[in-house]
């Protein structure tokens, strides 16, 4: 854990606007990017810009060419470079030619990349910033810290005292002037510079265009008013099809601005007439750098797919709390964290890497269907091949990775902590939990483990035959939630088995990209499972649910081990998470729920991988109201809680800030109970109430819905 | 097809103005620009070519619009209260405005100027901006220009602001070639 890291973490966290602004930020975006979506058909739309993008990406080379040759004809420039210095040299090379002093630029990430205007105003050319916000930030001697919104980060009281520095007059804070006194600052620059320098959002390479969306304008005028107009364009920008541009328009400002369509787009095609009279002069750079080395990597290719919409961001629950200038380097945030890695390196994005927490908010939301959370975990991995894990967590893994030590050290831990033990919370755990307890009180280990409980559970008669998946958290720290759900089950007269053989999942290990680590876990499981002779496997873990379900047979096949992998798809397929194996049994019939009486109000939290990705927000949802609980929705029920496992361990100021919120918005709904489904969340959700003194129950669904069995019983 | 593009665009910010006929478009026109103090203390309007101007004798034109310039250079365009400009269609579902922009006055007229008078024919509408793109071949038309609502950001505090480099005011006039035409 590099403690620069933690630094910056806790600074950003300090500063005084910045998460309020940001998290104001993602939660009317999340509104208003779905308003915008209504009536779209957002799955086929993201599918129909994927295959578009990963078939350019699939020939990003021969597309190349073929742009240059169209746009060629229309009588553009076009050169393709492919190092960041090579391109300084050719703008430089232009500007000089021109005798240019002054450049105007909009809005270009790729610009950014290249640090391009460092080099011009070391060879006295004046840049200016045209997009607002990236004046701004220009001004204050910054990088962006969003890709669409540059100055995010900064208030109206910053941008006021930058302003009146330029401008030499005391400036009021008051946003429609200071746009003013940019229009006037720009406006002058427009008509004065030598050159104009923009991106492109989209390159079409049957017909040699360049499309530009913009809102403020710029872009229009930085390319119709100076006489030379360089694009700086990164092949990835390249369709094929001039029609290949409908899906990205109809994406790109929904999901970037939440707007149908920007103020402006603009296609060129080959150079249009020159303010002045006569074609102007159009140079098209595209732009390689490591990009085609991505376009022939088998998983960071998709990343090419990204139209740069900045969605990732926004309904990020990390970068909402920290910014881009913590949570990015000229790339911010998820895809940031990938295109940093592919770009600059494994070393330097070894700092975003670890600040993704894992709970797939991002890909839900991609409109270019890239899975994100996927390609961070393959950073991780690969990142652990280059520099490996410290020893510490290496030796936990290496534990885990092994049922026998695993499973006596935490029977020796249930005994060692004993003197430390205030009811059920502990106020110092061993293992490597001891530095996570500070605004969250972490749980005892149970005195017995579900495993040493069970054989005392007694059974219906043979009949329906279930396996329960106990996952480290239900056996060792929570078994009363086995319990319920065991009840539940025998209650439906299903007979449920515990293979003594079953240990952890793998997720830690999936996690913390150490895939062999993972598929020994995988192969202890298929053992363990195999020979129990059951109709499915019920986990009360979506974490769990999900490792067996999808990481546990992918992990066998990257071992080479092909007939555990045929055996683990087995299992997965007969894998079934305990709300949705529930409400099927009470839809037909199998179970029926006593109604209760005079009920606590609850409110649900939505677990990552419950939600995001074995997409079961309903089944718990309709147990419980079908149970007569009263729900009392919470808003952003599905944000992360903060825990994302060993995350919380790695990163705890960023664990309890989520978790700080979590907890009010809990509060806010003055629900007496919360309902949740993974004890992931419920160990985080619980140590928060409790250590704010919340008077709140927090239990797993099946905890709620047994308790209903005993009173009856 | 216009009530569906006059919502949209009026949802992007725009304001719309239906007229029965190319004289009533016109007289609409001296009325708005009127409104904007073309005319008076030395306030111009620019005007590049386009379908509707040519219907019109300049004397006439010059007559019922005092302030009215119909050279459109950099210079013209920067000093323009208004600037007046004839799309090629619209596209009803966003309320955008399409046109081939390849010759300069056109973006000149359009950008530069803090009000911006757009003129569009209600026979040229299309369902979408898909729909219109279609009517363009870009290899004959270096700069095909979208315009839906005016120049805006949202940079500073996310506070939604309108004209930061280009017109503050979009004002769509959708005129009828045909008396027969209902709009």
């Amino acid at each position: 854990m590099p403690s620069d890291l933690r630094q910056q973490v806790r600074l950003a966290l300090e500063h005084p606007h910045l998460s309020a602004a940001l998290t104001r930020f993602s939660e009317d975006y999340r509104l208003s990017r779905a308003r915008a979506y209504e009536g779209v058909h957002f799955e086929a739309l993201r599918a129909r810009i994927a295959d578009r993008k990963a078939r350019a990406a699939e020939r990003l080379n021969q597309l190349a060419e073929r742009f240059s040759q169209a746009a060629s004809a229309r009588g553009a420039q076009v050169v393709r470079l492919h190092t960041p210095s090579e391109v300084r040299n050719y703008i430089l090379g232009v500007a000089r030619r021109h005798g240019a002093r002054l450049v105007v630029k909009s809005k270009s990430m790729a610009t950014e990349e290249v640090c391009l205007n460092a080099t011009l105003e070391q060879a006295g050319i004046e840049v200016k910033e045209t997009d607002l916000g990236e004046w701004i930030v220009q001004l204050a001697r910054q990088r962006p810290s969003h890709m669409v919104l540059p100055a995010i980060h900064l208030t109206r009281d910053d941008v006021a005292e930058l302003f009146s520095r330029e401008v030499g007059e005391q400036l009021q804070a008051e946003i429609p002037q200071l746009v003013r006194v940019a229009r006037q600052q720009l406006r002058e620059k427009f008509l004065r510079a030598g050159i104009g320098i923009t991106g492109a959002n989209i390159a079409v390479a049957e017909t040699g265009s360049l499309v530009l969306f913009s809102n403020e304008g710029n872009a229009r005028l930085v390319a119709t008013l100076p006489p030379v107009h360089i694009a700086l364009v990164g092949v990835e920008k390249l369709v094929e099809r001039f029609e290949d541009i409908e899906p990205i328009l109809a994406a790109l400002p929904r999901s970037a601005t939440a707007q149908q369509i920007t103020s402006y787009v603009s296609i060129l095609t080959g150079p249009a007439e020159a303010a002045e009279g006569g074609a102007k002069e159009m140079h098209i750079i595209l732009y390689d750098h490591r990009r085609i080395e991505m376009s022939e990597d088998p998983l960071f290719c998709q990343a090419l797919q990204c139209i740069r919409c900045a969605s990732c961001l926004n309904v990020c629950p990390v970068y909402r709390l920290v910014g881009g200038h913590v949570f990015g380097r000229v790339y911010t945030g998820a895809i940031g964290t990938v295109l940093t890695a592919c770009i600059e390196g494994w070393h330097a994005s070894r700092a975003l890497e670890q600040l993704c927490i894992q709970c797939g908010a991002c890909r839900e939301v991609c409109p270019a269907n890239i899975d994100l959370p996927e390609l961070i975990l393959e950073v991780r991995r690969r990142a652990a091949d280059v520099a490996p894990l410290p020893v510490a967590s290496r030796a936990a893994l290496s534990i885990v990775s092994s049922r026998r030590a695993f499973h006596a050290l935490l029977r020796a831990a249930s005994l060692a902590q004993k003197p430390f033990a205030e009811g059920p919370f502990l106020r110092h755990l061993p293992l490597w939990l001891t530095e996570a307890g500070k605004n969250r009180r972490l749980p005892a280990l149970a005195d017995k483990p579900l495993r040493d409980r069970f054989p005392q559970l007694p059974q219906p008669r043979p009949g329906r035959r279930v396996a329960f998946f106990a996952g480290c958290l239900i056996d060792f720290v929570y078994p009363e939630i086995g319990e319920a759900v065991v009840r539940l089950l025998n209650r439906a007269g299903i007979e449920v088995v515990f293979p003594e053989k079953q240990t952890c999942c793998g997720a830690p290990a999936h996690f913390s990209g150490t895939p062999e680590a993972a598929a020994d876990n995988a192969r202890d499981n298929v053992e363990a499972f195999s020979g129990a002779g059951c109709e499915a496997v019920i986990s009360a873990c979506p974490t769990c649910t999900a490792a067996l379900r999808t990481e546990s047979p992918r992990a066998l096949r990257q071992q080479g081990w092909h007939e555990l992998a045929g055996c683990a798809e087995h299992l997965a397929a007969k894998t079934a998470d305990f709300s949705a194996f529930i409400r099927q049994l009470v839809e037909k019939g199998a179970l029926r729920l006593p109604a209760g009486a005079s009920l606590p109000p609850l409110t649900y939290h939505d677990s990552c991988h419950l939600k995001r990705t074995l997409h079961a927000w309903q089944p718990p949802r309709q147990l419980l109201r079908g149970a007569g609980y009263e729900l009392r929705e919470m808003q952003e029920s599905d944000v992360c809680c903060g825990m994302g496992g060993s995350y919380s361990l790695k990163m705890p100021e960023v664990s309890s800030a989520m978790l700080a919120r979590k907890l009010r918005m809990i509060a806010a709904t003055q629900a007496e109970g919360v309902a949740l489904d993974c004890p992931g969340c419920l160990m985080q959700i619980r140590g928060g109430c409790a250590a704010a003194d919340a008077p709140v129950r927090v239990h797993h669904t099946a905890e709620w819905l047994a308790s209903l069995l005993e009173a009856t019983d | 097809m216009v009530g569906k593009f006059r919502q949209a665009a009026e949802a992007a910010g725009a304001e719309v103005v239906e007229c029965r006929s190319p004289d009533a478009a016109l007289a609409a026109i001296a009325r708005l620009l009127k409104e904007e103090g073309v005319g008076q203390n030395g306030q111009t309007a620019v005007w590049p070519e386009g379908p509707l101007r040519s219907r019109f004798h300049p004397e006439l034109l010059a007559q019922l619009l005092p302030g009215l310039v119909l050279e459109v250079t950099r210079d013209s365009a920067a000093e323009a209260r208004a600037g007046i400009t004839e799309f090629d269609c619209g596209a009803a579902s966003t309320g955008t405005l399409l046109q081939d922009a390849s010759a300069a006055a056109q973006r000149l007229a359009s950008t530069l100027p803090p009000v911006h008078i757009a003129l569009l024919r209600a026979g040229s509408l299309a369902a979408d901006v898909h729909a219109a793109m279609r009517r363009f071949d870009p290899a004959r038309v270096p700069f095909l220009a979208l315009v839906t609502g005016p120049s805006r950001t949202a940079d500073i505090e996310r506070v939604l602001t309108i004209g930061v480099h280009g017109p503050r005011r979009l004002i769509i006039v959708i005129y009828s070639t045909e008396a027969s035409h209902a709009l």
